[in-house]
């Protein structure tokens, strides 16, 4: 008998990934669930064993802040993939590529003229207080125009199935090391799946990282050497620095193997001084330079913002980028695009209430159990507030900190994430997931066909980030 | 490459190697002690000396007992040179250069690492230690075999060889000064059951003894001496390590044979030359300790030298106090 009984695997009123209704699997998902059905017993446990050990041998792990410990786990890792059909992510790739070159016009709008702000269509105030705006960038020629070459979207589906925008990530977002890896595992472990499917490769990312980065490097460089600079092994994201140095054949770097000389960027070899061209870091703005950003910083590399801003060296992303995804900006976003583009935005936003707005900000304390409310200049799922799930005095809490600070502020409905079902035990349940597809920004806008499925493993929980209980599943984007 | 870099391959092959050079002293000790009941715990002892570690090891524990000297030179994380420590090091330093070396040695690093972790939290080394003590050798051969067949044999490569034969030579240098000065006492039973046995277990511990029955045959002590310093293809004698870490280091710097363009290779020679130029007959007539005793002297001076010449920053003072000038103001 098959353990994996699909027909009692409901979607309980949620929109779910894998099937329209019980037993009847979704157009993109039918050989899936046919390979599902037809899995001996236990098999899909023994499938997802041997790929976490895969994952823990490979050292595939990350580290949770505030963990006592500082112990390295494995992400949790659910072995079902979510699949995502050829049309629905031609609608993907247009409208992320449209953001993303409405976000760069405004980023270079905000740091040379701020036409934008002042055309009224962005309040001033709303900027000049984002912590993430840097009036430090302020006429920075970067090169080739571009501010924001790495990025990632968090996308969600609510119950009708339609794809939001709920975050912008400018900041050179983690997680594709995730995707390959995961892609990785699971190519061993449906290998049939993968034969007979038009599941779409996302192994060029790294390849198309490197493009992009040597397309920065300044000009008259025959074969640029580009760095990927890391804040070191006990940062979270380690694995991943280290993971996209390797595939794409560059150095990892810290801050203390560069230094500045004669106005270029060096690192420290055993065959001495090298100059080097471009730098993809994986640090904050704060930690660039002490003396242009913090100057109680001990990270960073003194008098590298002079290269940077002479033009004999290339960031990716450029500094100041984080003020395009701060949450209250998000808001405007719609308006940015029409702004820039005169279009309407292909992928919508999640409706916003901004708390600095007297009138939103009323309806935000008077709502606030069924609202779902966000710091803006906080990521990884801290700083949250869900109403519907909230006690009394985190609610009273949160009114308090809003009052005081409504700036900082912003709320969305509740939303009903669309799921996708995981293996609990010997059985389907469904758990809510969210999307975040990988961007590059070079010659031209690369969007990864595929990206990091976060899925929400507790019951009923809305939040997906790695820091709070969540994990991943591969995602598999069809071919036409 | 980067000098970071290089400092971090080179250690993480010095301890792995190191962790694997502890794992014999202990496992030959072991099966020693099944041969020779008569020597009881006093043979626990020499093991602490060889490790260079007795001052701590007399802090810790006090006396040299079976038990005591094996959680020591295992587990315990407060001794840096312990099998756990040295691999866990060996660990961090592997992720810390994953994308120079292969995702095979990483994880073969990361297993070794997790095998004496879980070894550690669970001691059934205490009820059957040589299975363990195997595993570690194996674990540590594994990692080199595998370093050797996928790490292209470039810079990086370098590093990691140079880091491991340094290693071996001093651990040979030091098993083989140790045991002598213990079995040296003895000498009036040469020849006697007992210190057959004994010679046996220290070709042993550096896993020599059939290579050396195949090249001197009856076991003296000033045999297995020339062996195990002067031997030119044993691959953990001495001399023989000495000549491939010089071999890495001219490979790393290009520079030609018989000359030096800096401190680890004018060092790394005149270890070189006085191996290559040294007879046992003349080490043993001016004293093997105090032969030894240099070695491990130069060799502290070569990894000195290494350091100075490949991995110490150089300082620099750059525009560390200028600000980053606005051209724009609100």
């Amino acid at each position: 008998m098959n353990p994996l009984d699909l027909n009692t695997y409901d979607g309980e009123g949620f929109y779910d990934e894998l099937v329209e209704s019980p037993g009847i699997p979704r157009a993109g998902t039918k050989l899936l669930y046919e390979l599902l059905r037809c899995l001996p017993e236990g098999e899909l446990g023994r499938f997802q064993k041997a790929a976490e050990s895969a994952l823990y041998r490979m050292g595939v792990t990350f580290t949770v802040y505030g963990d006592a410990l500082g112990l390295e786990k494995i992400l949790p890792f659910d072995v079902i993939p979510r699949v995502i059909g050829a049309r629905e992510w031609s609608m993907i790739e247009k409208g992320l590529k449209q953001r993303i070159l409405a976000l760069n016009l405004f980023l270079d709008d905000l740091y040379s003229g701020q036409k934008i702000l002042h055309d009224k269509v962005v309040p001033k105030e709303l900027i000049l207080s984002a912590p993430a705006y840097r009036p430090q960038c302020l006429g920075l020629k970067v090169p080739q125009g571009i501010w924001c070459h790495v990025t990632g979207s968090d996308l969600i589906r609510d119950q009708t199935g339609e794809f939001f925008v709920l975050e912008d990530n400018l900041r050179c977002p983690s997680g594709v090391s995730y995707v390959l890896e995961n892609r990785h595992v699971l190519k061993r472990t449906f290998a049939k799946v993968f034969e007979t499917s038009r599941i779409r490769s996302v192994d060029d990312y790294p390849n198309r990282l490197l493009e992009t980065l040597e397309y920065l490097a300044p000009p008259g460089i025959e074969s640029p050497t580009v760095v990927l600079l890391t804040p070191g092994v006990h940062n979270s994201a380690y694995f991943e620095h280290s993971f996209l140095a390797q595939q794409m054949g560059v150095e990892l770097v810290e801050g203390s193997d560069l230094a500045v000389l004669d106005g270029q960027v060096v690192m420290r070899t055993t065959q001495g001084l090298k100059r080097v061209d471009v730098i993809y870091r994986r640090i904050d703005d704060d930690f660039l330079d002490p003396g242009a950003f913090r100057h109680d910083s001990l990270l960073g590399i003194p008098g590298i913002m002079e290269v940077y801003r002479s033009g004999r060296v290339a960031f990716a992303n450029a500094p100041g980028t984080g003020v395009a995804d701060d949450k209250a900006v998000y808001a405007y976003i719609p308006k940015i695009i029409d702004y820039y583009l005169k279009e309407e935005p292909i992928i919508k936003n999640v409706p916003t209430w901004l708390c600095s707005d007297d009138r939103d900000r009323k309806y935000v304390l008077e709502n606030l159990s069924r609202l779902v409310v966000k710091t803006t200049n906080e990521s990884g799922g801290y700083g949250m507030l869900i109403g519907p799930q909230s006690s009394k005095d985190e609610q009273d809490s949160f009114r308090e900190r809003i009052r005081k600070n409504p700036r900082n502020y912003i709320a969305q409905n509740t939303l009903s994430l669309s799921r996708s079902p995981v293996l609990v035990q010997d059985h389907l349940e469904g758990r809510h997931v969210d999307l975040r597809p990988y961007n590059l920004y070079g010659k031209e806008i690369y969007v990864m066909p595929g990206g990091l499925t976060r899925v929400a493993l507790r019951k009923n929980s809305l939040v997906v980030n790695s820091s709070q209980g969540g994990g991943t599943k591969d995602t598999w984007v069809l071919k036409d | 490459m980067l000098s970071r870099v290089a400092n971090s391959i080179y250690w993480m092959s010095r301890t792995l190697e190191r962790a694997e050079n502890v794992a014999r002293f202990i496992d030959v000790n072991l099966n020693l002690m099944l041969d020779t009941e008569v020597l009881g715990n006093n043979q626990w002892e020499p093991l602490v000396i060889t490790s260079g570690d007795s001052t701590l090891f007399e802090k810790l524990y006090g006396t040299a007992t079976k038990e005591s000297v094996m959680r020591f030179l295992t587990f315990d994380r407060n001794n840096p040179n312990s099998i756990l420590s040295c691999v866990w090091a060996a660990r961090e330093n592997a992720r810390s250069i994953r994308e120079i070396i292969s995702s095979e040695m990483w994880e073969q690093a990361n297993r070794f690492y997790l095998l004496v972790r879980d070894a550690a939290a669970t001691e059934t080394i205490f009820r059957n230690p040589h299975e363990f003590y195997t595993d570690v050798k194996m674990a540590s051969h594994l990692f080199d075999g595998i370093a050797d067949a996928t790490l292209s044999h470039n810079e990086p490569w370098h590093f990691l060889r140079m880091g491991e034969m340094l290693e071996r030579a001093d651990k040979t240098s030091r098993i083989l000064d140790v045991k002598y000065y213990f079995l040296l006492p003895t000498l009036q039973g040469v020849g006697s059951t007992i210190d057959g046995v004994q010679w046996a277990a220290l070709l042993r511990s550096a896993s020599s003894f059939e290579m050396y029955r195949k090249r001197h045959r009856r076991i003296t002590p000033e045999r297995v001496a020339d062996f195990l310093i002067l031997d030119r293809y044993f691959p953990r004698s001495i001399a023989f390590c000495i000549a491939r870490s010089e071999e890495s280091l001219r490979s790393i710097t290009g520079t030609h044979h018989n000359f030096f363009s800096n401190a680890a290779e004018q060092r790394m020679g005149q270890l070189s030359a006085s191996l290559n130029y040294s007879k046992i007959e003349e080490i043993m007539t001016s004293g093997l300790h105090e032969f030894l005793d240099s070695i491990q002297i130069r060799l502290n001076q070569v990894d000195d030298a290494v350091y100075e010449t490949f991995f110490s920053l150089p300082r620099m003072n750059t525009a560390a106090k200028q600000t980053f000038p606005g051209t724009q103001h609100q």
